[in-house]
């Protein structure tokens, strides 16, 4: 038996298929472009065929992700869950000793402490972006440097510029100045590493403990660069799984395979038309901003709505448009 | 027109303390006009005129003051405190007069002796006597502390009940009661009444329920809106939600009784507080440190973004949280923040608790727990 597991993020879509051992059998990893129902396609197709090729078929589906809502209600998943526990389950099923889980992602960022094997304590980031990897990718832009190239960038330089990772909008004025006054481009690249580890400590794993084993994940743990800063000011080693970037959907996976419910995935669920609409209520001041997910021009599930008559008019909407 | 010269008079809104409010205010024989309800019309209206780096709660009020003005409210009642709060009025007055708008302030704080108040109250309704105004602030503190009571009640209760909605449909009906008591005795009758007819609500508690705690800035604690429903969402959860903090604590602290409540509530930081840190920041850290010692699952903290005295609380917390392992999760609302990021984060806590229930859970008990 296989069990699919999604993880929809804002810039990254990835998808995992394991067997009933908990071994990765598929794997597909792809940017979400704005788009997650459509990325959800891609690499539904991506992993179809690496599946067909390990004999394995889906007896259950999980996902997870800012998208899961939307996404597990088009695969009619049998698990949604949230993107904090299904990365703690799938680090701690490969990682049964880790104590400390860092986790850098598109637009959030999290630290999950684990203590004989049970999360005890978790933070994210909350109201901004700060911090994350749209931060490095925006500065990346900026100095014309592929953000996948970053890491390397980063190693040739033995004099980190200093740079303010308080604030993306304040650390761009200070890269923009520093580059101006002649610092070497790799020294501004470390710089930067540096600045978004210093922004991690200082705002997400605030007060929090943190103990080895360390393992580090999520799309920022490939960047070698980032990975060297948590080093030098952790003084600790740190762990990067080679399946990092997708620990999220191989969590979603293993709680589908931990679940009750069962039904056999069809792939071809992805030839299928899903819309989204997105319309406000009206029905009171508050003006909910409902949107409905519609399959072959057929309601499937509606979010958004404070009441039960954001729903019941959406249906409307959907019914008589 | 009402007797007093034509005054229409409006307060902001925090949670259902309008109720309450509306007895306490009829002394004044003016007409009274509740604020429309809630909605994100409230905070547009309040964010655009507001300064940027003001405290949430400033923003909700303004919004508030701005639909009732709207609605022909003409005299805006608002109090203050012992932080930002204490210049709400001030601002609030000057803005909405720089937007145009033609009305009377009526600031209500400062010393928490009655016969000050009576003063103040004296320049609206001229012929206000003080025992009449005892009377109306007497019954007001009457139906607050059963408004308290009703919704502590319900706020332990409503995770587990079998019909969806059905505190609710009690509350919304106690609460239409609440504001037309007219006496102690009808007051006393109702919440009696109210507190029997939720015991018989058939509930569902599991053995090894959740219990979490929630502290923090008083006013994100006690509207439900700004705070987007947190203690609903938990209690969705299968989660027993106590709080400390209401009007009743409130009145119940003031004045005389401040500092001898500061030095118990420092008492109870334990090792985590010296003094005091201004505003509700001390509750924060004493009640959650009582939490904790009380064998709560984990205790929720939530605050205005930027706000001093909570924020000098998170530093206390937070070695509270590391030396002990107690799971403190900490929500900073602004007018931007998400729900859906409330949600996924209140979601992982639940999670994260029911783990740490089992003695031993192993990763296969860890993992069938949350799926």
């Amino acid at each position: 038996m296989g069990y699919l597991g999604v993880d929809v993020g804002s810039i990254s879509t990835k998808a995992v298929v394991i067997d009933d051992a908990g071994q990765v059998v598929a794997r597909s990893y792809l940017w979400t472009e704005g788009d997650p129902l459509a990325a959800v396609k891609r690499v539904l197709a991506e992993v179809e065929l690496q599946a067909e090729a390990a004999e394995e078929s889906v007896a259950a589906v999980g996902v997870t992700g800012s998208a899961r809502e939307l996404v597990g209600a088009a695969l009619g998943a049998q698990v949604v869950k949230n993107e904090i526990t299904a990365h703690a389950m799938g680090t701690l099923a490969r990682h049964p000793d880790v104590q400390t889980i860092l986790e850098i992602g598109g637009q959030d960022s999290k630290i999950i402490l684990v203590r004989n094997g049970v999360p005890v304590d978790y933070a994210m980031n909350t109201l901004c972006a700060a911090g994350t990897g749209s931060f490095l990718s925006a500065q990346a832009r900026r100095l014309n440097v592929p953000v996948e190239e970053f890491g390397a960038y980063a190693l040739q330089s033995s004099k980190p510029t200093k740079i303010a990772g308080r604030c993306t909008v304040f650390a761009e004025s200070d890269l923009v100045h520093k580059a101006q006054i002649g610092h070497p481009r790799e020294d501004l690249i470390a710089g930067l590493c540096q600045a978004i580890v210093m922004n991690y400590l200082n705002n997400v794993g605030k007060g929090k403990e943190i103990r080895a084993p360390i393992v580090f994940q999520g799309g920022v743990s490939k960047n070698v660069g980032v990975v060297k800063a948590f080093a030098d000011l952790t003084g600790e080693g740190i762990v990067v799984d080679e399946d990092g970037h997708l620990m999220g959907a191989i969590g979603a996976a293993l709680l589908a395979r931990e679940g009750e419910g069962r039904a056999a995935f069809d792939f071809a669920t992805r030839d299928l038309e899903f819309d989204t609409r997105g319309y406000e209520c009206g029905g009171c001041p508050n003006d909910c901003e409902v949107v409905t997910l519609c399959r072959a021009g057929e309601f499937l599930d509606g979010w958004g709505n404070r009441c039960e008559r954001g729903l019941e008019r959406a249906k409307k909407n959907v019914t008589t448009s | 027109m009402s007797e007093s010269g034509g005054h229409v008079l409006s307060f902001p809104h925090m949670g259902n303390y309008h109720v309450p409010m509306v007895t306490l205010a009829s002394m004044l024989d003016t007409e009274i006009l509740v604020a429309p309800r809630m909605t994100r019309r409230t905070l547009e209206l309040g964010t655009r005129y507001s300064p940027e780096f003001v405290c949430i709660p400033f923003k909700y009020n303004l919004g508030n003051f701005i639909e009732s003005l709207e609605s022909g409210a003409n005299l805006l009642v608002q109090a203050g405190g012992g932080c930002r709060f204490g210049f709400y009025a001030e601002v609030q007055e000057a803005i909405l007069r720089d937007s145009g708008y033609e009305f009377e302030m009526l600031r209500l704080f400062g010393s928490f002796e009655l016969r000050d108040y009576h003063r103040q109250l004296r320049r609206i309704n001229p012929k206000l006597t003080f025992r009449r105004a005892l009377w109306h602030y007497r019954l007001a503190s009457r139906q607050t502390n059963a408004l308290d009571v009703v919704e502590d009640y319900s706020r332990k209760n409503c995770g587990f009940e079998v019909e969806d909605g059905a505190f609710e449909r009690a509350f919304e009906a106690f609460l239409g009661k609440l504001g037309r008591t007219q006496s102690f005795a009808e007051v006393d009758t109702l919440e009696r009444e109210t507190l029997e007819e939720l015991a018989a609500i058939p509930t569902e508690r599991p053995d090894d329920a959740l219990k979490v705690g929630v502290v923090g800035e008083l006013y994100v604690v006690m509207e439900p809106f700004s705070n987007f429903f947190v203690e609903k969402e938990l209690a969705k959860r299968g989660v027993e939600v106590h709080r400390h903090m209401s009007v009743s604590e409130m009145i119940a602290h003031s004045g005389r009784n401040g500092p001898k409540h500061l030095r118990k509530l420092i008492e109870m930081s334990g090792p985590y507080l010296h003094y005091h840190i201004g505003a509700h920041g001390t509750e924060s850290v004493g009640l959650a440190r009582q939490f904790m010692q009380d064998g709560f699952d984990g205790v929720l903290h939530l605050k205005p973004f930027g706000c001093m005295p909570e924020v000098n609380a998170m530093t206390a917390l937070q070695r509270m949280s590391r030396e002990n392992l107690f799971p403190i999760l900490f929500f900073s609302y602004d007018a931007q923040s998400s729900e859906t990021g409330v949600r996924t984060r209140l979601e992982a806590f639940c999670d994260m608790l029911r783990m740490r229930r089992r003695r031993d859970p192993g990763l296969a008990e860890a993992m069938e727990v949350c799926a």
